[in-house]
C-alpha cells in the first residue's frame, strides 16, 4: 500500500543557478515553504520551525538558521527534510565537510533519493574532488535517470574536470581567470520514496475520495491522490524506489484538472477539420518557441509564454524571465530541436509532448518534455513547461 | 547525452596519418618485444577514440594517469575526452585560452609517441651504424632525433639485436649542434663518459645523467664546440617533456632513464645520434662490415710488412692526427721505417660505428698491441675512416 502525496503542495524548489548565492533562491524557498507542511512527518509546530529556518537562510542569517534547524533535528532526528536543509545551511556557511557528512548520511539512509547525492557532488566539486563528485552525480542519475539538475551538474562537472586536466597538461592555473560555473545545489528534497513528486506522468487529477489512497502499481501513474491539505506523509513512504521521469519545474497547483495521462480520452464531439487546424497551429507555436530559443531571441522566446505561465518553483515571473534571459544569452550557440511531437487538444487547452534535443556550449541533452498551452485570441501560449512526459 | 567528436576524430586521424605515412623507416611493429609503456597506452587510447569508444578511452587514460600522474599529454587527452561529454571539440587540446605553444608541444609529443610506437624496428633490419661491436660492449644506444626516439640494441655475438625504444626530447632548435649554446643536439658517434647520480644533480635532471663524448675528435677538427651534452631524466613534477625542449641534451622520462641506466657502461657504451636512422638489411650490413673489416686488416698487415708507402696508401691526403697534419705524419712514418727489422700489430676489441650522415665515415676504435724490434706499446686507438673514390681511407688517427 502506497500513499501518494498531494502534489499540489509540493511545488517545488529548484533553486536558480548558481544556487549558492542566497539571493537567487528566493523563489525556490518560497515554494519550499509551501511544501513543508506536507513533506514533514513531524508535527505542525515543527514545520513552522523548518519554515523559520528557511526564512533565516534566505535572509542570510546562517547561524540562526542553523540553530533553528538543529533544534528541529534534535526534536525529530528522522526528519530528512530538516537534515537536508541543515546540510544546505552548512554548505552555505562553507562548512563543507560537515555538510558532506549530513548528505552522506542521507544517501546511506535513503539511497533512492537523488537530491542528497546531487548536493554531495556539489560539495565535492567545490573541494575539487572531481572523481567523487562524478560518482555522486552518477548515483543521483542512477536513482533518477532523467534528473535534470544532476545532468546539468554533470555537464558542468565534466567541464571543470576538463579544465583541471588542461591545467595539468599545460601547467597553467585557470582557476582565477575563468569564472567557473558552480554546480547547482538543491535546497530541498523533492523526490519521495524514489518517486519524483513533479513527475509529469502523475499529474494530479481531481480524484476520488481523499480517504482512498490506494494506488495502482508503477509504472502506471497513480489515480488516487490525497488532495491538499492532506495529512503529511512520512518520508520516505515507499521502500522500493520507482524511477520516474523527473522535472525541475513543478506543475501548477491550481491547474484545472485534466484527464489522467494513461487513459485515452473519450473525444468530445467536435469537428475533426477544425481540430486538425488547431493542432497545426499548436505545433507551429511550439516550433516557433524552439526556433526563438535556438536563435537566442529572448524576446520572442519569452513571448511564447502566457501571462499566467506557471513559473517553475513558484517564483516571480520577473525572476524567472531574468534567469531565462541570463541562461539563453550565455556565450555559444544553442540548438533546440524537437522530435516525436504529439499534440492533444481539449477546447482551448493543448498538451504537447515531444523529445527535446538541446545542445549548447556546455551541455548536450535529449529529454522528454511536455508543454501545456492555452489559446489566447489567435495565439497558443505556454502555460506550463515540464521535463518528462 | 550525445557526444560530438567529429573534429576531434579528424584531428586524431590526422595524427594517425602522419604516423603511418612516415613509415619510411623500419616498418611495422615487431612482435615479441617489450611494449613501449606509455606509448602503447596512448596508441590504444587514440584507437579507442577513433572507434568512438570514448568511455573506454577515458578509463584507459585515467589508468595511465594513475601510473604517471605527471603525464601532461595524458591530462590533455583526458581534458578532451571530458569536454567531449559536454560539447563538440574544436581541436586536439580544447582548453580555452591555453597558451598555443604548449598545446602545440603536446600535440607534437602525441605525434612523436605515436609515430615511434607504430614504426618500431623489425628484426630483419638493423641500424646501419652498428657495424661492429666488441664483446665487452654489451649494448648500444641509437637516437633518431626526427622521430624523438632512442633505440637500445644488445650486442648479440656481434650482431645488434633490438631491445627497446623510448620517447626522447632533443634540443629546442633541433639537431646538428655546431656552437656552444645553440640549443641543438649533436649528430655523431659518441659514448657514455660518466654517470652523475641524482644526488649530485638538481631536480631538473631527474634520476640521473650520463654525459656523452661531444665534441668528439671529428667535431673538434670541424670546429664544433660546446659541451655538457648528456642523456638525463626529467624533474620530479614532470613525466615527459615536449619533443624539442632541451638545451641540446637527450632527455628521457625518469622511468626510462632508470631502465636504460642498467645497460649503459661508462666509457664503453656507444651513443650514436642521427637525425634519421638509416636501416640496413642484415645482408647489406654484413657486406659493409666485411668490406671495412678487410680494409682495416689490410692496413694492419701493410704496417707489419714495413712497406711504408703501401701503409701510407691507407691514409687520406686530408689526414691529420692529434699531433701531425698529413705531411708531418708521412715524414715521421718514413723516418722511423728504416730502423725497423720487424713489426707485429694486433688489433683487439675492434669497434666499427658508422657516422650518421651523407658522408661515408666510420669511427673505428680498438686496442692496438704494437711490437717491433726497437719499440713496443699498447694503446687504445681511434681512427676515422672515410670513403674516397670508392676506397676506405683513414682521415684521423689518435689515441682514444
Amino acid at each position: 500500500m502506497r500513499r501518494q502525496i498531494a502534489r499540489t503542495g509540493l511545488a517545488t524548489a529548484v533553486a536558480t543557478r548558481p544556487s549558492l548565492r542566497p539571493a537567487t533562491c528566493l523563489s525556490a524557498l518560497i515554494a519550499a515553504i509551501a511544501s513543508l507542511a506536507l513533506l514533514c512527518a513531524a508535527p505542525a509546530a515543527t514545520a513552522a520551525s523548518l519554515q523559520d529556518a528557511q526564512n533565516l537562510l534566505r535572509q542570510g542569517q546562517h547561524a540562526k538558521a542553523l540553530e533553528e534547524v538543529n533544534e528541529l533535528v534534535s526534536a525529530s532526528p528522522k526528519d530528512r527534510q530538516a537534515r537536508f536543509l541543515k546540510g544546505v545551511i552548512l554548505a552555505e556557511m562553507n562548512k563543507l565537510d560537515d555538510a558532506a557528512a549530513v548528505f552522506i548520511k542521507l544517501t546511506e539512509e535513503a539511497p533512492e533519493l537523488p537530491e542528497p547525492y546531487n548536493n554531495l557532488a556539489v560539495i565535492y566539486a567545490q573541494q575539487k574532488q572531481y572523481d567523487k563528485a562524478r560518482t555522486a552525480l552518477e548515483m543521483s542519475i542512477r536513482t533518477h535517470p532523467t534528473y535534470a539538475t544532476a545532468h546539468e551538474n554533470l555537464g558542468d562537472l565534466y567541464t571543470q574536470m576538463a579544465r583541471q586536466a588542461y591545467d595539468r597538461a599545460l601547467q597553467i592555473d585557470s582557476s582565477n581567470s575563468n569564472a567557473q560555473n558552480k554546480l547547482k545545489m538543491l535546497r530541498e528534497i523533492m523526490t519521495v520514496g524514489g518517486r519524483n513528486t513533479n513527475t509529469v506522468a502523475t499529474r494530479p487529477t481531481v480524484v476520488a475520495s481523499a480517504a482512498s489512497s490506494s494506488v495502482a502499481p508503477a509504472p502506471t501513474p497513480p489515480a488516487a491522490i490525497v488532495p491538499a491539505p492532506a495529512k503529511p506523509v512520512a518520508m520516505p513512504p515507499a521502500p522500493t524506489p520507482v524511477p520516474a521521469p523527473v522535472a525541475k519545474p513543478a506543475p501548477a497547483p491550481e491547474k484545472p484538472a485534466e484527464k489522467p495521462v494513461e487513459k485515452p480520452v473519450e473525444k468530445p464531439v467536435e469537428k475533426p477539420a477544425a481540430k486538425d487546424a488547431a493542432r497545426a497551429d499548436v505545433q507551429k507555436a511550439v516550433e516557433a518557441w524552439a526556433a526563438a530559443w535556438s536563435r537566442k531571441d529572448v524576446k520572442s522566446y519569452l513571448a511564447a509564454y502566457a501571462k499566467d505561465f506557471d513559473v517553475p518553483g513558484g517564483g516571480s515571473r520577473k525572476g524567472w524571465e531574468q534567469e531565462r534571459e541570463a541562461r539563453i544569452s550565455k556565450p555559444g550557440n544553442i540548438k533546440v530541436g524537437l522530435s516525436d511531437i504529439r499534440v492533444q487538444i481539449e477546447g482551448d487547452q493543448a498538451t504537447v509532448r515531444f523529445r527535446q534535443h538541446y545542445s549548447s556550449a556546455t551541455l548536450n541533452t535529449a529529454s522528454s518534455k511536455t508543454l501545456e498551452l492555452a489559446q489566447r485570441g489567435n495565439r497558443w501560449l505556454i502555460q506550463q513547461e515540464r521535463v518528462g512526459r | 547525452m550525445s557526444f560530438s567528436v567529429s573534429r576531434f576524430l579528424r584531428c586524431v586521424l590526422l595524427i594517425g596519418i602522419l604516423a603511418s605515412t612516415s613509415a619510411a623507416g623500419p616498418g611495422s611493429i615487431m612482435a615479441g618485444v617489450s611494449d613501449a609503456g606509455a606509448d602503447a597506452t596512448i596508441a590504444l587510447v587514440l584507437r579507442d577514440i577513433n572507434d568512438n569508444k570514448l568511455d573506454a578511452a577515458l578509463t584507459r587514460t585515467e589508468n595511465l594517469l594513475r601510473l604517471y600522474p605527471n603525464f601532461r599529454l595524458a591530462h590533455l587527452i583526458r581534458g578532451d575526452l571530458l569536454m567531449a561529454r559536454t560539447a563538440p571539440l574544436r581541436t586536439f587540446g580544447s582548453a580555452a585560452d591555453a597558451p598555443a605553444g604548449r598545446i602545440a608541444d603536446l600535440r607534437d609529443e602525441a605525434v612523436a609517441r605515436l609515430k615511434g610506437y607504430t614504426n618500431r624496428p623489425q628484426q630483419a633490419v638493423v641500424p646501419r651504424y652498428l657495424l661492429q661491436m666488441p664483446e665487452d660492449q654489451k649494448y648500444a644506444v641509437v637516437v633518431d632525433t626526427q622521430r624523438s626516439r632512442l633505440y637500445l640494441y644488445r650486442n648479440d655475438k656481434g650482431r645488434p639485436s633490438f631491445v627497446a625504444d623510448y620517447y626522447i626530447t632533443q634540443g629546442k632548435e633541433g639537431a646538428d649542434k655546431t656552437r656552444e649554446g645553440d640549443k641543438r643536439t649533436p649528430i655523431g658517434v659518441y659514448h657514455v663518459t660518466s654517470h652523475l647520480s641524482r644526488e649530485k644533480l638538481g631536480d631538473f635532471y631527474g634520476v640521473g645523467a650520463f654525459p656523452i663524448s661531444y665534441p668528439n675528435e671529428w667535431d673538434r677538427i670541424n670546429g664544433r664546440d660546446g659541451h655538457g651534452i648528456w642523456l638525463h631524466g626529467v624533474p620530479s613534477n614532470t613525466y615527459s617533456r615536449p619533443p624539442k625542449a632541451s638545451d641540446g641534451c637527450v632527455v628521457l622520462t625518469n622511468e626510462d632513464l632508470t631502465t636504460i641506466s642498467g645497460f649503459l657502461q661508462v666509457g664503453v657504451t656507444p651513443v650514436i645520434i642521427s637525425s634519421s636512422i638509416e636501416w640496413s638489411s642484415i645482408d647489406d650490413w654484413q657486406a659493409e662490415r666485411n668490406a671495412l673489416d678487410a680494409q682495416i686488416d689490410s692496413w694492419r698487415r701493410d704496417w707489419e710488412s714495413r712497406d711504408v708507402e703501401k701503409y701510407l696508401q691507407h691514409y687520406s691526403s686530408n689526414f691529420r692526427s692529434s699531433d701531425y697534419a698529413y705531411a708531418g705524419w708521412v715524414a715521421q712514418k718514413r723516418k722511423v721505417a728504416g730502423s725497423k727489422t720487424w713489426i707485429k700489430v694486433q688489433v683487439q676489441h675492434l669497434s666499427m660505428l658508422r657516422n650518421p650522415g651523407k658522408q661515408d665515415m666510420v669511427v673505428v676504435t680498438f686496442d692496438q698491441d704494437y711490437r717491433s724490434n726497437n719499440l713496443s706499446n699498447v694503446a687504445h686507438k681511434r681512427q676515422y675512416w672515410i670513403k674516397e673514390s670508392g676506397q676506405w681511407k683513414i682521415i684521423y688517427e689518435g689515441t682514444a
